[in-house]
């Protein structure tokens, strides 16, 4: 009985062993160990054996079940990893093949400058206000110190809405600023972005319709050095750390003493280009101190209060941007343009 | 304004280089456009006489010269002119030299014979006969100047002279003329200014003798001076003043005239002269033109004048259009005697309006339109009778004619050097203010500025204020930031909302356009608005550009469809956009109602659930609540059977739809699909923010029905009615077919629904998943007619 026990683990491992799918494993599991299988089989012949045989071979028989069991868990363990590696193999894909596209929307290149330049001033505690673009003369013209036969307010440069010249399009984004004051006591400290119009035919750097970003701040105290500081920091966010600035002496109506912004030309680094033709210098902004009569007209009194003012062409910063040579490219929405400013 | 820095030295004397010179004079408020190096364009060209000449062997026209230039020998040059002789004096340009307009010249042979270089005319220069009179356009310019052989041509011919052109804005007049920059030069180098000494030129005889002056409108003119000249002997000017009439871009004429432009160059105060002999009446009235009166301005156009346009006239008719050009029929000519110079100050507005109506902007009117200082009339009209005298043009006669309106006292101002300081945020001392604004004309006594008559544009504390910043330097102020000045920034509530559908529509795929505002009127009948609709009520541009642009859009439609429109003509595939795009609608208030459309426009891989999709996912994604959409058949722009109403609960927030075959064939697209949704209408349509709901403890059940009704039947309604039966197990319903054909009778269709059933507090069985169904059945049936399948 022992030789036929000793017989059958041999018989049984090579099986095992040998055992090339989890079928034929499966098989010799039951053949051997099943409820009628060999080792089964032979146990039950057990009491024919003398009490001393017994334990003895008792013995031996659970020895080969547990190496049994062993051999089967460790070849199934076997073809588990090769049954995966297969697998793996047999999945391989070309990964060079473009994945499946996902329609994607882009932003129109205005929006993203303004964003970033809406939130640069947001940072600087700057709030977001909106006014008409239909506007009334009174806001855009007189309470900006642009009085009556003042040259913006020629026909051939401002467009009227009604013949006695009290409603137009609004020349620029100012008279936001003067609603703003005349509702809100200082601090004031607004942008007011949005569309402006004025007469001018389109062509590569001119549309009739363009927008702008102002600025406005109006406080106790506020002085000349704090417009620089501002426009400083918004020119170095935008342009980088080390953009030098220059501030030249200009004239505004509505701003006193005013000025124009020009930052070092950040294509060419000053040395002059094809971008600043050759000046080193690109003229960015206008801005200046609100001038003290457009305070006392919105109710705010300039012997308290001062404040400064500026004004950003959106299109020129995008253009100067991502070099843009055409305005009109801003207007005409081609695809194959929009497309171009993904992930800015 | 074009500046001559040799005639700027009469003046105040600068030493810097001219790229100093315009740096600074930038940084100090006078910008500088350009600075013309006329001695750079002409190298190497120098005075030569010629000293023999023989015919050219092979050549019936050319000259073979032997021209002394100072050197050794004499150089060779072959020129085919006929109007040189032995013993002229001749510009030479020799061999390596350089003329205007980039030309080259190097010696070679012409016909066989060496030529060393060229002899040049007027043109090779860039001169013409205003410039030297006595020359001829055709042929050598033959030197009648104090010059030699040898000599560098540049100074002899005006060409050694560095040219500076400003920018003067709008507040500046005073800077329109060589004084005024003189001043601010100095100012900025801190040089001596030395202005002309103008004692009057007495004269003989009494100008009131010969003409009067009436001003009949004294607001449109409220200074008008006048002398007179006898005796007049017209000519050229003498070289120097050509030469600066000629720098700053004005033409020499004859002596009478140029000199009332140079004086308009160097006082700013443009000037005019009339033959006497053409003023009927010897009379001069200041009015406006009557009714159908006109004009032959000296450019020779007939002009139609206005009564809102102020003439000069004589007893009977205008002789000029006032402060803009003068007429032809009292024109300075050869015979001209007697000349009277008229120096007058012009109301500026009325002037620009002349000047535009009649459409000549001319360097007179650009002058007054700015609006001019009425003392500095006669400092003008003295100056002019000065080089009368000084050029032998003729003999002035005495008197002036002075008729003014009464002048203002000079303004002042106090000198509150604390608060400018505080403005400036600048610690600049009083002493640094008050030396500056003396150098600028300014006076300064006891705390008190007296602003020069000058300086109409300085009447506050804030203009004190810039004087003394641009002098001391706008780059030496200290930057700041009021950072110890707290202050809350951000974006409204609406203004966030609208960066979020921004974000939105890109993440559906659709990109940002930006259109114009104003559009056509023809826009209405391309989207077919019937003639009554609403949207053609526009704002309208009394002054538009084009018909094209002249009214206002009512309606985002128009533009989006172009834009859809280009990008179909230029085959770009599968289009999908969106716009922010503001309309205006009049609203019977002064201003119209201004309201922003989220326009979504899309053809190519896209049908009507595409677009209805996209909407959908913009609305969830803004949690505008209650969405529905009803059937649209009237909307004329849409495709009457796919077009929807967009509704939250009862707010209508737009539509959307196929747009109308005819539509789209007007914008030249074939099937093109367009969402319009009033931006504020979703602002105020949004749920309330979310709340944490526990997950489900108990699974659910999922069943699937699938039910045949009319073919009409709007799988909307059905899903209405479903979710009504449904109880409350059902907490889910999702369509997931619709089929006609051949499986079901004719007029009817298949529709097939997911449900989800569960309940919060057990485990649903299966009695009460049958449940339900079983009630969702029969309501289908109820309602619709509908059996299950």
């Amino acid at each position: 009985m022992k030789e036929q026990l000793e017989k059958l683990r041999e018989e049984a491992l090579l099986l095992i062993s040998g055992a090339e799918d989890f079928a034929a494993l499966e098989g010799a599991r039951v053949r051997f160990l099943g409820k009628k299988g060999e080792l089964t089989a032979i146990l039950k012949q057990m009491g024919s054996l003398s009490p001393e045989e017994r334990p003895v071979i008792g013995q031996l028989a659970n020895a080969i079940r547990e190496a049994l069991d062993e051999a089967i868990a460790s070849r199934r363990q076997y073809l588990e990893d090769k049954a995966l590696s297969e697998r793996l193999v047999k999945e391989e894909l070309d990964v060079t093949i473009p994945g499946t596209p996902v329609k994607m929307g882009h932003r129109h290149p205005m929006s993203i400058v303004l964003q970033e330049a809406t939130d640069i001033f947001i940072s600087m505690g700057f709030s977001v206000a909106e006014g008409p673009e239909v506007e009334l003369s009174e806001y855009d013209f007189d309470r900006l110190n642009i009085p009556v036969g003042h040259t913006v307010r020629e026909w051939q440069d401002t467009f009227y809405v009604t013949e006695d010249e009290a409603v137009h399009l609004r020349c620029q984004t100012s008279p936001v600023q003067v609603r703003v004051m005349e509702k809100t006591k200082p601090p004031i400290r607004i942008i007011s972005p949005g569309r402006v119009y004025r007469k001018d035919e389109v062509d590569a750097t001119h549309s009739p319709m363009f927008h702008q970003i102002e600025g406005l701040v109006v406080d106790k105290g506020v002085t000349m050095g704090d417009l620089k500081g501002t426009l400083n920091a918004l020119v170095r966010r935008l342009y980088g750390p080390e953009t030098k600035t220059r501030f030249r002496p200009h004239h505004f109506p509505f701003t006193e003493p005013s000025c124009e912004v020009d930052v070092q030309c950040f294509i060419c680094g000053g040395a002059g280009c094809r971008v600043c033709k050759g000046e080193g210098w690109i003229e960015l902004l206008g801005a200046g101190m609100v001038h003290p009569k457009v305070l006392q007209m919105s109710g705010i009194d300039p012997d308290v209060y001062s404040g400064f003012a500026f004004g950003i062409g959106l299109e020129r910063m995008t253009m100067l941007r991502f070099d843009i040579d055409d305005m009109r490219l801003l207007f005409e929405n081609d695809m194959r343009f929009l497309s171009q400013f993904q992930g800015v | 304004m074009r500046l001559s820095r040799k005639w700027l030295s009469e003046y105040t004397t600068i030493a810097a280089s001219s790229k100093e010179y315009a740096e600074r004079m930038t940084m100090t408020g006078s910008k500088v456009e350009l600075i013309e190096e006329p001695s750079e364009s002409i190298k190497n060209v120098v005075v030569g006489r010629v000293v023999a000449m023989e015919r050219h062997p092979n050549s019936d026209h050319l000259w073979i010269c032997q021209v002394d230039v100072a050197k050794e020998e004499p150089v060779q040059i072959v020129t085919g002119a006929q109007n040189v002789n032995v013993g002229d004096l001749v510009p030479v340009a020799l061999h390596k030299s350089l003329l205007p307009g980039g030309v080259k010249i190097e010696k070679g042979k012409l016909r066989g014979v060496v030529s060393n270089g060229m002899l040049c005319s007027l043109s090779e220069l860039g001169l013409d006969t205003h410039d030297f009179p006595y020359a001829i356009e055709d042929g050598i310019f033959i030197l009648q100047e104090d010059c030699k052989p040898g000599d560098d041509i540049r100074p002899i011919i005006g060409a050694d002279d560095t040219i500076v052109e400003f920018e003067i804005t709008n507040n500046r007049p005073d800077c329109l003329s060589m004084i005024g920059l003189a001043r601010e030069s100095a100012a900025t180098f801190g040089t001596e200014l030395r202005l002309p000494d103008l004692t009057p030129v007495k004269g003989t005889g009494d100008i009131r003798e010969h003409l009067t002056v009436e001003v009949e409108n004294p607001e449109l003119c409220p200074r008008y001076t006048a002398r007179m000249i006898k005796n007049i002997k017209i000519g050229p000017s003498p070289k120097w003043l050509r030469q600066r009439l000629r720098a700053a871009g004005v033409r020499p004429i004859n002596n009478i005239v140029d000199i009332t432009n140079y004086v308009m160059l160097e006082y700013g105060q443009p000037m005019h002269a009339f033959d006497y002999a053409c003023l009927e009446g010897g009379k001069i009235v200041v009015r406006t033109a009557r009714e159908g009166e006109t004009i032959n301005t000296l450019d020779g156009t007939p002009r139609a004048l206005t009564p809102d346009m102020l003439v000069i006239a004589d007893a009977v008719k205008p002789v000029g259009v006032a402060g803009v050009m003068g007429g032809e029929n009292s024109e300075i000519t050869e015979n001209t005697k007697y000349a009277v110079f008229e120096s007058a100050n012009f109301n500026g507005v009325s002037i620009r309006k002349t000047a535009i109506a009649l459409g000549m902007r001319t360097d007179a009117s650009s002058r007054f339109e700015k609006g001019l200082d009425p003392e500095n009339t006669v400092r003008a009209l003295e100056r002019a009778c000065q080089l009368v005298e000084e050029l032998g043009a003729g003999e002035v006669i005495g008197g002036i004619i002075d008729i003014a309106a009464p002048t203002p006292p000079p303004r002042r101002l106090p000198l509150n050097a604390d608060k400018i300081r505080a403005l400036l945020g600048a610690d600049i001392p009083e002493e640094f203010m008050v030396k500056t604004l003396k150098k600028l004309g300014f006076k300064v006594e006891g705390g008190v500025v007296e602003v020069p008559s000058w300086r109409g544009d300085v009447e506050h504390y804030s203009d004190l204020a810039e004087e003394v910043a641009r002098f001391w330097g706008y780059d030496k102020i200290e930057p700041t930031l009021f950072a110890d000045k707290t202050g809350m920034g951000g974006l409204t509530e609406e203004q966030s909302l609208k960066r979020r559908a921004d974000a939105l529509c890109r993440a559906i795929g659709y990109s940002e356009i930006y259109t114009y505002s104003f559009t056509s009127p023809s826009d209405a009948d391309k989207i077919r608005l019937p003639e009554d609709s609403p949207l053609r009520r526009y704002v309208t541009i009394l002054n538009p550009l084009g018909e094209d642009t002249s009214v206002m859009r009512t309606t985002s439609l128009p533009s989006m469809l172009q834009a859809l429109s280009v990008n179909f003509s230029r085959r770009n595939e599968d289009v999908r956009l969106y716009e922010f795009a503001t309309v205006y609608r009049p609203c019977g208030e002064t201003l119209p109602d201004e309201r922003v459309i989220l326009t979504l426009g899309a053809y190519g891989d896209i049908d009507f659930y595409g677009i209805k999709g996209a909407v959908e996912a913009l609305l969830s994604g803004l949690r505008v609540k209650d969405v529905s959409f009803t059937a649209e058949r009237e909307n004329p722009s849409y495709h009457p059977g796919r077009c929807a109403v967009i509704r939250s609960g009862e707010t209508i927030l737009g539509v959307l739809g196929e747009v109308h075959p005819l539509v789209a064939k007007s914008y030249d697209l074939d099937r093109a699909y367009c969402a319009e949704l009033d931006f504020s209408a979703i602002a105020a349509s949004r749920g309330k923010e979310p709340r944490y709901v526990p997950l489900p403890k108990y699974p659910a059940v999922a069943r699937d029905i699938a039910v045949v009704c009319d073919a009409k039947t709007p799988v909307g309604d059905l899903a209405a009615c479903i979710k009504k039966a449904g109880g409350k197990y059902l907490r889910d319903l999702r369509l997931f077919d619709v089929y006609t054909g051949s499986q079901v009778p004719e007029g009817k269709k298949s529709v097939a629904f997911s449900l989800t059933l569960r309940a919060d507090d057990m485990t649903l069985t299966d009695e009460h998943a049958d449940e339900t169904v079983k009630n969702i059945l029969k309501a289908l049936y109820d309602a619709f007619g509908a059996t299950i399948r």
